[in-house]
Formats: C-alpha cells, sequence, structure tokens
C-alpha cells in the first residue's frame, strides 16, 4: 500500500482555497478588519508619547503584542475549513476522491497560513512604518528593537500554525460553522494570553525563553498535523452532514 | 441471494451478505448480488430503503459493519480505501459544486485530486460529453440546477472511471433536465462503463437499466425488468370494446389459454392468459362471433412500477401485521 502524500493533492485543495478567497470579499475584509482593530487602538497611545516615555518603553516589547495576530486571523478561517465544506455539500464530493485526509488536512492548513501570514507581515511592516513616521522619534528608537523584528518573523508563522491545527481540529468535530468560529478563537486565547505576558515584561523575554517556545512550538505543529489527521473521520462527517 | 452480473464475463462490483447499522437503526442488511463488467444496473426503492449508505459503503466513506464486497476487483477494507477509490467515481444526489468557483476550475481540482493524467484533454473531454464546452467559464452558482447536475457528471468522468456510482442523478430536475442526464447516461452505457444508478424514478430504471434490484433494506428482488414482471405477474391481454359486452362469461369462458378474466372499467376486460400467443386469437374470434365492436386487443404489460408497488406494499403489509 502506497502511503506517500501526494503534493499534488495538497495544491488542488490549496489552489481552490485560494480561488474562493479571492472571490469572496467577506472572507478578506475579516482578514484585514481583525488585525487593524488589534492595531489601532494601541497605536494611538504609543503616537501620543513624549520623548520621556522611551526609557520606560526601552525595557519592555510592546510590539510583541502584534503575535496576537498571527494567532488569532487564521482561527476562524480553520474553524470554517471542514465544518463548512460540509454544510455547502462540497465535502462528501472530495472525500469520494483517492486523496488522503492527511493531505485534505494539509491542503486546509496551507490555504488558512499563507494569507495569515501574508496578513500578519504586512500588518506588522505597516505598523512599523507608522511608528517611523508618527511617533516621537525617542519613542520609535525604544521601541523598534532587532530581535524584536527578528521574534515577530519567526513566531509567526509558528503561533499560526498552531492556531490552523487548532481550528481545522475543531472543525471536524463541530456540527455548526458559528460554533467552530467561536470555538477556534477561544481555543487560541491562551496564545494571546501568554504573548500579551511577554509584551508587558510580565513574563521577561529571553533569548533561551524565545528558543524554548520555538521548539515547543515547532513540536507541536508538527504533532497537530499527525493528531487532526488521526481525528479526522470520514465516515463521521459523512453521516453528519445528513 | 445472489445474481450473476450479465453484460461480460468480468464482475465489477460483487457483494456478499453486506449490512450496514448505525447503533441500532439498520441501514441495509444482508444484501448480496454482482454487476458486470459494462451493465447499467439499477437500485431502487423508497426513501430511506438505503440506497444511498450502500453508496457511501461501496465507494469507502463508510465502513460495513459486516459482510464483504470486491470493488473494482478491490476488495473493499479499510486499507484499499485509496486504490478503490481511484478506480471509482461518485455523483451524489447533490452536485456539491465550489459555487463561487468557474466550471472549468471545479473539474480542475478534481482532475488534479484524481491525478488525472494530461486533466487540460480530459476536463475538455468531460466538458464536450455533456455539452457544457461554452459554460466552461461561467461561475457554478449561475448555473440552473440541471446544468450543475451535468457538471457534477462531468467531474465524475474525468478520471474515466471503472465503476461510476450515479445517486439519484436526476432528483428535482425538470422533465427536460432529467431527459438530457438520461441521454448521457444512457450514452456512458452504450460506451461500456459499469453504471450503478440508485433512483426512485421507476420510469428512469426501466428506461437505462440491464437489470434493477429493488432494496427496501433487505434486497426484495433483482432481475431484468420484463423478468420481474413475469416472475411477480401472471400473463394477461387486455381487451377493449366500443359497447359493453351484454354476457362476458359466455364469450370468454372455455376459450383456450384463457384461465379467468374480470371487468376493466365499462367497455374493458383483463383476462388471465396461459400462453398470449394462442388466446389471442381465440378471444378476438369469440368477440366477433358474439358480435361484439372490438376496439383493440392486446397483451397487458406491467409496468416496473407495477412489480415495485407490490414489493413494497408487501413489506408494508408485513409491517403492519
Amino acid at each position: 500500500m502506497n502511503t506517500t502524500t501526494s503534493s499534488r493533492r495538497v495544491r488542488a485543495i490549496f489552489r481552490n482555497e485560494m480561488r474562493d478567497y479571492r472571490r469572496n470579499g467577506q472572507i478578506v475584509a475579516t482578514m484585514i478588519i481583525l488585525p487593524l482593530i488589534f492595531v489601532i487602538p494601541p497605536l494611538i497611545n504609543i503616537f501620543a508619547l513624549s520623548a520621556q516615555s522611551a526609557i520606560a518603553l526601552g525595557r519592555e516589547d510592546p510590539l510583541l503584542y502584534l503575535l496576537g495576530i498571527p494567532a488569532l486571523v487564521p482561527a476562524t478561517i480553520a474553524a470554517f475549513s471542514v465544518v463548512g465544506e460540509r454544510q455547502q455539500g462540497t465535502l462528501e464530493p472530495v472525500l469520494s476522491t483517492p486523496i488522503r485526509r492527511q493531505e485534505f488536512v494539509l491542503g486546509k492548513a496551507l490555504s488558512a497560513l499563507v494569507p495569515s501570514v501574508a496578513v500578519a507581515y504586512l500588518v506588522y511592516a505597516l505598523t512599523l512604518l507608522a511608528l517611523a513616521i508618527f511617533a516621537d522619534p525617542a519613542v520609535a528608537s525604544a521601541l523598534l528593537q532587532s530581535q524584536d523584528v527578528l521574534a515577530q518573523l519567526a513566531f509567526t508563522p509558528l503561533l499560526a500554525t498552531w492556531s490552523i491545527w487548532l481550528g481545522i481540529a475543531i472543525s471536524t468535530r463541530a456540527s455548526d460553522v458559528r460554533v467552530a468560529q467561536q470555538l477556534g478563537m477561544l481555543a487560541n486565547l491562551p496564545s494571546v494570553v501568554v504573548v500579551a505576558l511577554v509584551a508587558y515584561d510580565v513574563i521577561h523575554p529571553s533569548a533561551r525563553l524565545a528558543f524554548a517556545a520555538a521548539a515547543l512550538l515547532l513540536f507541536l505543529d508538527v504533532a497537530g498535523w499527525r493528531l487532526t489527521s488521526a481525528i479526522f473521520g470520514r465516515e463521521r462527517l459523512i453521516i453528519a452532514a445528513k | 441471494m445472489s445474481h450473476q452480473g450479465e453484460r461480460s464475463g468480468a464482475i465489477a462490483l460483487s457483494v456478499r451478505g453486506l449490512s450496514k447499522r448505525f447503533g441500532e437503526r439498520i441501514a441495509f442488511d444482508n444484501v448480496s448480488f454482482d454487476i458486470g463488467s459494462g451493465e447499467v444496473f439499477g437500485f431502487l426503492g423508497p426513501n430511506g430503503a438505503g440506497k444511498t449508505t450502500i453508496v457511501r459503503t461501496l465507494s469507502t466513506l463508510l465502513a460495513p459493519t459486516s459482510g464483504t464486497a470486491m470493488v473494482a476487483g478491490i476488495p473493499l477494507t479499510p486499507d484499499n480505501g485509496v486504490e478503490i477509490r481511484r478506480r471509482i467515481a461518485v455523483m451524489p444526489e447533490a452536485p456539491g459544486l465550489y459555487l463561487r468557483l468557474s466550471v472549468a476550475e471545479n473539474l480542475e481540482c478534481f482532475a488534479d485530486l484524481c491525478e488525472v493524467a494530461d486533466p487540460a484533454a480530459r476536463i475538455d473531454s468531460a466538458l464536450r460529453a455533456v455539452h457544457l464546452t461554452e459554460r466552461a467559464h461561467d461561475p457554478c452558482g449561475t448555473l440552473s440546477k440541471g446544468l450543475r447536475q451535468r457538471v457534477a457528471l462531468a467531474r465524475a468522468l474525468l478520471s474515466d472511471p471503472q465503476v461510476l456510482f450515479l445517486d439519484e442523478p436526476t432528483s428535482g430536475l425538470d422533465p427536460v433536465a432529467a431527459r438530457d442526464v438520461h441521454d448521457l447516461i444512457a450514452a456512458l452505457g452504450r460506451k461500456g462503463t459499469t453504471i450503478f444508478l440508485t433512483t426512485h424514478r421507476l420510469e428512469e430504471a426501466e428506461r437505462l437499466c440491464d437489470r434493477v434490484a429493488i432494496l427496501n433494506t433487505t434486497l426484495r428482488t433483482i432481475g431484468r425488468p420484463d423478468e420481474l414482471r413475469e416472475r411477480l405477474f401472471a400473463r394477461a391481454l387486455a381487451v377493449r370494446t366500443i359497447v359493453p359486452l351484454a354476457d362476458p362469461t359466455k364469450v370468454f369462458a372455455g376459450l383456450p389459454a384463457v384461465e379467468s378474466w374480470h371487468g376493466d372499467g365499462p367497455d374493458g376486460y383483463i383476462i388471465a392468459v396461459t400462453d398470449p400467443d394462442v388466446a389471442a386469437p381465440a378471444v378476438t374470434r369469440a368477440l366477433v362471433t358474439a358480435g361484439a365492436d372490438v376496439r383493440s386487443v392486446g397483451e397487458s404489460r406491467h409496468s416496473l412500477e407495477d412489480v415495485y408497488l407490490e414489493l413494497i406494499d408487501e413489506d408494508e403489509e408485513a409491517f403492519r401485521g
């Protein structure tokens, strides 16, 4: 029995989803509005800060707060991925093809990951640009730290992937899209809380902590694919679709 | 009950004692049959009889509770799911298309999922088969229900399957759209594709299928439509006259091959016969001798619907009893 993963089938799911996103303005709007709500209020506060605040800011890493975006943005998309197809009636024809469950969930995960990471990086870049232009130069200099940029670049895909596996796992078990999306957001709140605690120095960030957290997330991301594939029950999904 | 598939020697689908339960509820029980390669096989039954569950079981979406099956030459086991799905295609009752995507984009996705070689050529050929080439770039959401069924059929044809499962392919279609789908299925049958067709439209089964089975949780009967009619109903002649006969008993009694008769409306008679070829000339002569104004004498044909209703009514009576 050949059990290798077919990249062509994974690509087929990915490309299908990308085409669907392009034609569904609501999905794109949701992906962009949520990060903006996340970013605009803190930015307004930062723009109002004077040069005297820069010393205090230099001891914290408030921009790491933006890592909440990759934790939350893909959650709703991933939570829709399976239960949404089931409700649209498109799941049964797909599962009647030779596709394996690990190929299906991988295709779904990639199609949530790519736009989420792109949105998270874009919002981060725009935030840095806005800081450089509108914030007091001393405040901007205190906030724009190279290690924070590095952490943002590294942790964005790691957090997004974990969020996606949680969302897909919920989606395979949920019977309703709205319930799945709400549960998906709730399941990712712990990640957001940890990110906020680090950003506001309740948990002091260090290189050792960063490596340990990255290793843990990498492990969870790899295990997430296996676990989500394992709980993806073709029969349960088809019967529940009735 | 086991029956040999017919059109050619090879068996495309072989089912032995297959059952599926959902907890206490029995979807179908102890079903056995064979379907020959190239045969168009109809699976009839009322709503809830287990037709769709059989399709889902044989297409590896559901695991059987007991029994065995060979699908396109592969044993139906959990390990063989991918291999079986490579050789079959399923058109479910609801087309299940991505409505924001175009017809061609829907087909591209499934061509890749089935790893079809030269997908562009296959898509083109499938679209031509269902007469949809002109609509290839239309979003599926803009198509009528009949056209969406045709797209679903094109999608099922992409992988050139050995066995094609069609689950209620004309459900909810108007007569013209249903006729179009019938023509497509008939064309596939002529091409030699093995087709497993579930339906509760009896005229559809009678028109398209080489053999039919009637399922009502268990398999009630299986055979060619004309065999089923003969098996269940006595042969009969239908006689129509312009004016009712004064004394029908005097006309029909004692004629060769005539067993009994009964009235069928004010000027009609159904005559049970052992051999229509012997009885028909004798009945005609007797009518003329009696001075009757004969409108017609012909063999009374029971439809597949009569067979179906007879069996399903038996089940309902047994259930009530």
